[in-house]
């Protein structure tokens, strides 16, 4: 379960842009999770509702935006289809992972006085 | 607070950050790359199950490496030494990293367990990791290479079932094969080709640590790993 250390690292870090700007309260986080990062949307939502409580983020709803997988072609831009071997089927390059291996803390809202 | 205007409201603030969560790990790792890269040593990241055989892999490499190749290992457990104390038995100076509950070694961990080893001599630092398929390879270490461990007896589609991990494997080295005689369900073509659809440069090398087999290739493998390494003063010359 290694969805409480990566709340662990999100709360630190928002704690830390909380006191760089002096924020009061934070009320929402917004997190991309792909669907290759190995994080489980549902586990960190669990592992967040555990680690929040008397932390600046006690207040703060989590959003989590999943991110689905997507293969392309680097060279040509074709998509690999899902579940295909993961080359171009038509100039036979390896294929690159265009998204779905986020793990990202995107935007955090803030209470200032 | 008034009803009217909202003076007295707290004031919300936006902020965009757009950065991994995970970047403070991702920051000690570059670190420890840093100081592999400077002192020229391979440091291989071993991932695989329980009872994959990493530690049996480890203990072949040791058996069948040329005398004067140093080897170093850091062993991740959740409890116990005794993986530590085996590789010690066949040569291999070990740091134990006991995680308690955490299901994977992270940088920090390699980094405080390297302040107590003389790691600097080394030609290989293999760091075995726990043995989970989920959750070591979303750690980045600072190795120069991911290699997992599957074993034949896990099944063919143990890469379809778990692409987080062998989409990160440089090499995937498929274990126990002396087994295969007695495993007439598995079919290693069968785990190539799932390992094709979740990596996108897949490397299988079938091995057995038991009776050898596959052992030269992968030494071959370690050895290109170590032509590649810079030397501080190659790295001087090109720069």
């Amino acid at each position: 379960m290694h969805e409480y250390s990566i709340v662990g690292a999100l709360i630190e870090r928002i704690e830390q842009l909380a006191r760089e700007r002096r924020a009061k309260a934070v009320h929402g986080i917004l997190v991309s999770i792909g669907e290759l990062s190995g994080v489980e949307p549902d586990l960190l939502v669990t592992a967040y509702e555990t680690f929040r409580e008397r932390t600046i983020c006690e207040g703060a709803k989590l959003t989590i935006l999943p991110v689905v997988a997507r293969w392309d072609c680097p060279e040509c831009g074709q998509a690999i289809a899902r579940g295909a071997v993961l080359e171009c089927p038509r100039c036979g390059r390896p294929a690159r992972l265009a998204a779905g291996d986020e793990i990202v803390l995107e935007r955090i809202e803030m209470e200032v006085a | 607070m008034c009803g009217t205007c909202g003076c007295g409201d707290p004031e919300l603030v936006p902020v965009d950050v757009h950065d991994r969560i995970l970047a403070g790990n991702d920051r000690t790792a570059a670190h420890n790359r840093e100081h592999f890269q400077k002192w020229s040593v391979v440091a291989v990241n071993l991932m695989g199950s329980p009872g994959a055989g990493k530690t049996a892999m480890l203990e072949a490499t040791a058996r069948h490496l040329p005398r004067g190749v140093r080897l170093g290992a850091l062993a991740g457990d959740l409890e116990t030494h005794r993986d530590a104390e085996r590789l010690e038995r066949a040569g291999i100076p070990t740091v134990p990293i006991t995680t308690g509950s955490a299901c994977h070694l992270d940088a920090e961990l390699v980094h405080r367990a390297l302040h107590d080893f003389p790691w600097q001599d080394l030609d290989y630092l293999f760091i075995e990791n726990v043995g989970n398929l989920v959750c070591p390879a979303i750690y980045d270490l600072g190795q120069a290479a991911n290699v997992v461990a599957l074993s034949v007896t896990e099944g063919e589609d143990k890469p379809l079932k778990y692409p987080v991990m062998f989409r990160k494997a440089d090499l995937v080295l498929l274990t126990k094969i002396d087994l295969l005689p007695h495993l007439p369900d598995i079919r290693v073509e069968a785990i190539r080709d799932a390992l094709r659809r979740v990596n996108p440069a897949p490397a299988l090398m079938p091995v057995s640590a038991r009776t050898g087999e596959g052992l030269a290739e992968w030494l071959a493998w370690l050895e290109t790993r170590r032509a590649s390494r810079r030397t501080p003063a190659e790295a001087v010359s090109v720069s």
